[in-house]
């Protein structure tokens, strides 16, 4: 924790936000009685991969894209590939192609849900908001909660097995090319995977109940905390279903009114627009129909349990079920994610099942080839919410323009509002102290930011830069008025 | 040694990646919480880096919050190891050396598709960008490298069991990758 004094008041900052993926630094201007005047999430990170892919052949893209993020490189990896498809002119893959793609993605999101929920986020959940900052790690869940903690690593554990196996990394394999993939599984490799799913199984269902449990164990609180309303943004497929791979946008209101349905992803630009701060690097996204002030919305896994009328997957539905039943229709409470985002993680367990039955998987009809196009769009539900990736050719196959909206970014307003609601209950007015602080962090957890995608931390701030190599050369300068 | 080793990890213009495939020695966390004390790393709440005996780098330099980061890494941690390609070389995010700074800031803050109140984020919480982006030896003595985008998990077993026996490292070929 930093505080320093300026002219406006009192200024404490959280640098860098932790147990999250990525760094992220919060804000809070405070006045000389701890009153609240502001609270922010910065997302200080800047990479410019729209500018520095251009030029490159379009081939490159899924494999360079993927290095945006270690957590999630299949998201972009697919996101990429769906995109690129439809510049090499294929609109269906082979039935191979396709099923290998879905089981990577359901091994993706499996396994940074159980990243996110266990790893990072279960420590606050277990110990308590304001328990021993040395406390709140995984190693310490491991050691009180042997159970929980073990659980964790081995769901995340299958995930990254299934994602080596198809692709031949846990992390930034390569699997999808222009038009397909360049390859499918072998027997061996999916009996080895099938041997693990009764007891991954009966894991991911005992997930769902933990993430349960623990929300109802506090519910009042569990329910206040860091409460925002919004309208929620996400694919479904054709009948409604829940769908993380292929689908169409479904946008629900604040009541849990369809607003808009069955939009094409191809034309997102036509519904999204996005919102430039001077004050963080992301950006942030609004409906162009409601406008900059009442047009946020919110992704990931609690807008698409709400958003969806049902899930394909019978225990995930009954799980879902249960999740809308205790809501009375849509669930708003930033740490209903957690619990929503179990639900998830049991639907890709049973779709992981259902594929690994399918004799597709083991195909040898890799690759089409269509009409080239010049522009291509790829939309996917990412762990955290929906991930549009939009390139444009020229004759070459050389990418000249690129455009990219991450998960995380969709949820800057919502994380932004959440920081302040929280700030406001645990800060405002009163002593602070590391604890009340973590109270921040735990709302931001809940939305599960990849900052990764979209970060890094900054610590003091100069006007000046001058970075001097360890013999005393100067590298670089850079001033602030130089933009 | 006899004491736990006092380990720091922190990614600077990485994408976490070698974090994960750190996370992918899986359930061996456990046995490593028995020779390895936590300090600063993204899985813990501890902010700053102190007295340290190894210390892990992802990524490389992009602002100058990754310089002061990386300095204080270096004066904490008795060991500095850069790990994964952007440390090492700058990586992927290094691309952006062959464009202007101001080129790659335009074209997503002013040029991009959908974009509302177009300007260059320049609030004073946000960092200066280094005008390129560096790998960490150019700025701070390295005592290791673990090559790879990311290491294989396994590769950060052998650093951390090699330093734990008072051992040099060795990575066989099968841990020595550079993808
Ligand atoms: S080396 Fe590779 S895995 Fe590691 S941070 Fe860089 S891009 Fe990510």
């Amino acid at each position: 924790m930093k505080i320093s004094n300026k002219k406006t008041g009192k200024r404490v900052v959280i640098d860098p936000v932790s147990r999250v993926e990525g760094h992220g630094k919060v804000t809070l201007l405070l006045d000389e009685n701890n009153r609240l005047q502001e609270a922010r999430l910065h997302i200080v990170e800047f990479r410019g991969f729209e500018k520095f892919i251009e030029g490159r052949p379009y081939e490159e893209v899924a494999v360079l894209v993927q290095r945006l993020c270690g957590i999630c490189p299949v998201s972009h990896h697919l996101a990429a590939a769906k995109a690129i498809d439809q510049l090499v002119g294929v609109n269906q893959l082979t039935p191979t192609a396709e099923k290998i793609r879905r089981l990577l993605h359901y091994g993706q999101v499996l396994q940074s849900h159980a990243l996110h929920f266990f790893h990072l986020s279960s420590p606050d959940l277990l110990f308590g908001f304001e328990s021993d900052l040395h406390r709140r790690n995984i190693i310490e869940v491991i050691k009180d909660f042997p159970d929980i903690g073990r659980q964790g690593i081995q769901l995340r554990k299958f995930g990254q097995d299934i994602i080596q196996a198809i692709s031949g990394k846990k992390i930034h394999g390569v699997i999808a090319v222009p038009g397909g993939v360049n390859r499918s599984l072998d027997i061996s490799q999916r009996d080895t995977l099938r041997a693990q799913l009764p007891d991954v199984l009966e894991k991911s269902q005992k997930a769902v109940a933990i993430s349960r449990d623990l929300y109802l164990s506090n519910i009042e609180m569990h329910q206040r905390f860091g409460f925002i309303e919004s309208s929620f943004l996400g694919l479904v497929d054709s009948k409604g279903a829940l769908e993380l791979y292929d689908g169409n946008i479904r946008i629900k209101d604040q009541e849990g009114n369809i607003f808009q349905d069955q939009l094409d992803d191809n034309h997102y630009f036509d519904y999204i627009q996005e919102e430039v701060r001077s004050w963080s690097y992301m950006k942030f996204p609004f409906l162009s129909d409601l406008g900059i002030e009442k047009g946020w919305y919110r992704v990931g896994p609690l807008a698409r349990i709400n958003n969806c009328d049902f899930i394909s997957t019978p225990l995930a539905e009954k799980a879902r079920q249960e999740f809308i039943q205790f809501h009375h229709g849509v669930a708003q409470a930033p740490l209903a994610y957690h619990w929503a985002r179990m639900i998830e993680l049991l639907h890709c367990a049973e779709q992981i099942e259902t594929l690994l039955q399918d004799e597709d998987i083991l195909g040898n009809e890799l690759i089409l080839k269509g009409k080239a196009q010049q522009e291509g769009i790829g939309v996917i539900e990412a762990p955290r919410g929906t991930l549009i990736h939009h390139y444009k050719i020229d004759d070459e196959g050389l990418i000249e323009k690129a455009n990219l909206i991450v998960s995380t970014t969709q949820n800057n307003q919502a994380m932004n509002d959440s920081v302040r609601e929280v700030a406001q209950e645990y800060i405002d007015g009163q002593e602070i102290t590391e604890g009340a602080l973590n109270q921040i962090e735990v709302a931001i957890r809940a939305y599960d930011p990849c900052l990764s995608c979209a970060t890094h931390a900054m610590g003091k701030m100069p006007l000046k830069l001058e970075l001097f190599d360890h013999q005393g050369l100067l590298l670089d300068t850079k001033t602030k008025s130089g933009f | 040694m006899t004491q736990k080793i006092r380990l720091a990890t922190c990614s600077l213009a990485g994408c976490f990646g070698c974090h994960m495939s750190f996370l992918d020695i899986d359930e061996a966390l456990i046995s490593v919480a028995d020779i390895v004390e936590f300090d600063r790393s993204p899985i813990t709440d501890i902010k700053h880096v102190t007295n340290c005996d190894i210390g892990l780098i992802e990524g490389g330099i992009c602002n100058s919050d990754n310089i002061e980061v990386l300095k204080e890494f270096r004066e904490q941690c008795k060991i500095l190891v850069a790990v994964g390609a952007c440390a090492i070389t700058g990586g992927v995010p290094a691309l952006r050396n062959h464009f202007e700074l101001k080129e790659c800031l335009e074209e997503v803050y002013l040029k991009g598709k959908g974009v509302v109140n177009p300007q260059i984020p320049s609030d004073e919480e946000l960092p200066l960008l280094t005008e390129k982006v560096y790998p960490i030896h150019e700025v701070v003595k390295i005592d290791y490298s673990l090559p790879g985008c990311p290491p294989p998990a396994d590769a950060f077993m052998e650093l951390i069991t090699a330093i734990k026996q008072n051992r040099e490292p060795k990575l066989e070929y099968a841990l020595r990758h550079f993808d």
